[in-house]
């Protein structure tokens, strides 16, 4: 098991590495540093003053030493106009140049500074990611039990009318991206034209606090989206294990068939949507981009955005490292813990 | 002239759609009539699932072929004074053409039925497409990774992992901006991924008539000719003849949906060759001194099939569910685009005043990936059966 672990985390710190790599190249060719330039200085630059900008700002030196300088490997540039005034990486607001530590990087927990909010990254990802939380912990704790619970009821009994019904439902709900069940889901709920005008449209002010007006609809449209693949793992897998030896011997033992479900097939046919649900959670992270776009919930997925609308190199780093974080480290959850709830698989 | 009432709206609706039916009707029909005929496909037609998924879809496919004679506008002609109007209103008397606004008109005053039915052109033409590059992709690199394991798998494994690491969104940003298309980026990208589908042709047929020299030479120069003027065509508009060019938004769009799809096919691909690799047949082509090509694709693709063809359909809708995103996020496509996701973005503005012109093109999308999905659904149904 821990020579396992090591090397799932060895290659988790690899993709993450290749990964920032491609972020940081991709964001540093020519043309997005001057959209960043003239988006940062003023529009009506011209090319001399762009590569100027970019220039004192340390974006016009080779790829490899920048990324360096970001990981915080190597000593940050510094530079220093005709005035005697210096900047650097390192410097930044209320740090002299005298003062400023010689590397400053991730290693060094310094995640750099937002070109869009001009605030460091730590301090927004942090902010963003707790409002992001609040939304994950409503859609999961809404998601899990219903898509449990209708895969359980389906799967019960194969092909009666409420399997029917409840897949037929569960392959609806997963045809549904969260932009069209969320414009119906507000069409419905929240038009102030046609509709019943039961929750609000945006969820800006869920953000300060929450309360079922503002929150049902966003945690709704991201928990059906998810739901229905759940739910129908869950069926597939509830109704291999209802065709399994020991329920006929505990059917044919006299068992009513409530505690056969209950205390025999559940345990055994939950194994698999545990990986399925961890593994649903970087899907997740989708839905939540679009979904607080749509309504306006400053979160995580906003962010994202926002920093890849604007070139903020710094910012989409420290988004993309968290990104990865979540779907490896979701894997890897999935991962050992499917070996711990089923005991007759190993993993050397 | 007065707003028409909903049925009145529904009866003209389904006046104007009256290929499609005709269309629909006479692929029924026939099937129908060949049903035992057809193999698999005839099958489906003893599925209810399958059948009304296979019905959804062929309205969808109908409806982009015949989007011409169908739409009552142009899709971007606006019409004063139709800013926004509700489902049913009539025409100004002094503009010619058809009466009304069926599904009403968008906040720029263009008509939304007439740009819900050329969406499903834009998508009927990139979805099934794309989907079908991605698999050529995954399939060329997925059975050599699985056949011949070792490096090269951990290699590949690791790229795949890598892309589908990316959050999807922040790959379309990354990718699909005006900045990334001017670095030329996507035409290497296209340059390399439509290389694969000629791979995987020539290297078929070369395995497949390596002892009929004749055949081999006439299949392998079709291919390499049309493949290659496709191919220059296509991924860098430079057709010799001057005849096919794509524009660069579009091929964009393409691109980036075959690479985000492609590595969950390579995926599935390998992960179906490991455990086909392990039957008797496998063992026996390779005691027969085949060649390792043409065990991949002709004793071991053939093989997968069924749960290929099944994937296949899923995945169309969930490309046709990527596009949306990419409309939704006005990435790619020309903002007046008529596509579903440009479509429901600019609808969603205003969605609490004027919900119509985002809904139509919601259901329309709705619809199409319930049909695929249903059809998936069925096909899964059916191939298991025997």
């Amino acid at each position: 098991m821990v020579p396992f672990l090591i090397r799932r985390v060895g290659l988790m710190l690899l993709t993450a590495l290749c990964l920032t790599f491609i972020v940081f190249w991709l964001t540093n060719l020519p043309p997005n540093l001057e959209k960043l330039a003239k988006t940062q200085g003023t529009v009506r630059m011209t090319d001399a003053q762009t590569a100027s900008w970019l220039e004192t700002r340390g974006y016009a030196r080779p790829l490899p030493v920048k990324y360096a300088e970001w990981l915080g490997l190597i000593p940050a540039w510094t530079y220093e106009d005709s005035y005697g005034n210096a900047a650097g990486r390192c410097i930044g607001d209320g740090i002299a140049p005298e003062d400023a530590p010689r590397r400053c990087g991730v290693l060094q927990g310094d995640w750099g500074q937002s070109s869009v909010f001009r605030e460091p990254v730590s301090e927004i990802i942090g902010k963003r990611l707790w409002l992001t939380g609040k939304l994950m912990f409503w859609v999961l704790l809404v998601m899990v039990p219903s898509a449990l619970l209708i895969g359980v009821l389906a799967g019960m009994r194969e092909g009666s009318r409420l399997d029917r019904t409840l897949s037929t439902f569960s392959i609806a709900t997963t045809a549904t991206p969260e932009y069209v069940s969320g414009v119906i889901l507000i069409a419905v709920f929240a038009s102030s034209a046609v509709g019943l005008k039961w929750f609000n449209g945006t969820a800006t002010g869920a953000m300060e606090d929450a309360t079922f007006a503002n929150f049902t609809l966003p945690v709704a449209t991201i928990a059906l989206f998810g739901m229905g693949y759940v739910a129908r793992m869950t069926r597939a897998a509830m109704a291999e294990v209802m065709t399994a030896q020991y329920i006929r011997t505990a059917r044919l033992k006299g068992l009513s068939f409530g505690a056969i479900v209950w205390k025999h097939a559940l345990r055994n046919a939950l194994i698999a949507p545990f990986t399925v649900i961890m593994l649903q959670i970087p899907w997740l992270l989708n839905g939540v981009v679009i979904v607080e776009t749509l309504f306006n919930y400053k979160g995580f997925g906003w962010t994202l955005v926002q920093a890849a609308s604007n070139n903020d190199v710094s910012l989409l780093l420290g988004c993309s490292v968290v990104a990865v974080v979540v779907v490896l480290l979701t894997q890897l959850i999935s991962d050992v813990g499917y070996v711990l709830l089923n005991p007759r698989i190993r993993i050397a | 002239m007065e707003t028409l009432s909903w049925g009145a709206i529904v009866a003209r609706l389904l006046s104007q759609l009256l290929p499609v039916w005709i269309g629909m009707a006479a692929v029924f029909a026939l099937s129908f009539g060949f049903k035992r005929r057809l193999g698999l496909y005839g099958q489906l037609f003893d599925s209810t699932i399958g059948m009304i998924g296979f019905a959804i879809v062929l309205f969808w496919a109908l409806t982009g072929i015949f989007a011409d004679t169908i739409i009552t506008f142009d899709p971007l002609q606006q019409i004063s004074g139709m800013k926004n109007k509700v489902p049913g209103t009539p025409l100004p008397e002094a503009v010619a053409g058809y009466r009304y606004y069926l599904l009403g008109g968008d906040n720029l005053a263009r008509d939304v039925f007439s740009r819900m039915v050329s969406g499903a052109t834009i998508v009927m033409q990139i979805a099934p497409l794309a989907t079908l590059f991605a698999f050529m992709v995954g399939i060329t690199l997925g059975l050599p990774a699985a056949y011949y394991g070792g490096r090269l798998d951990t290699f590949l494994s690791f790229l795949a992992n890598l892309i589908l690491a990316f959050p999807v969104i922040l790959l379309f940003y990354l990718l699909v901006t005006p900045e990334i298309v001017q670095t030329g980026l996507p035409t290497y990208m296209a340059g390399v991924l439509f290389l694969f589908p000629i791979i995987f042709l020539v290297v078929l047929w070369n395995s497949r008539y390596f002892t009929q020299r004749g055949k081999r030479a006439a299949y392998l120069a079709v291919t390499l000719v049309l493949g290659l003027w496709l191919y220059l065509g296509v991924a860098w508009n430079a057709d010799p003849l001057g005849l096919i060019s794509v524009p660069p938004n579009i091929l964009i769009v393409f691109v980036s949906v075959v690479f985000v799809n492609s590595p969950t096919v390579f995926r599935i691909v390998r992960g179906l060759a490991l455990d086909i690799k392990t039957r008797d047949y496998v063992a026996a082509a390779q005691t027969r001194g085949e060649g390792p090509w043409y065990t991949m694709l002709w004793e071991i693709l053939p093989n997968a099939r069924g749960p290929l063809i099944v994937d296949f359909c899923l995945r169309i809708g969930y490309t046709t569910i990527l596009l949306g995103t990419l409309g939704f996020f006005g990435l790619g496509l020309a903002p007046e685009s008529p596509d579903w996701g440009t479509t429901i973005n600019d609808g969603r503005k205003l969605l609490s005043i004027y919900p119509h012109p985002a809904i139509a093109p919601a259901l329309a999308l709705m619809s199409l990936v319930l049909g695929l999905n249903l059809l998936a659904d069925g096909l899964r149904e059916e191939s298991l059966r025997d």
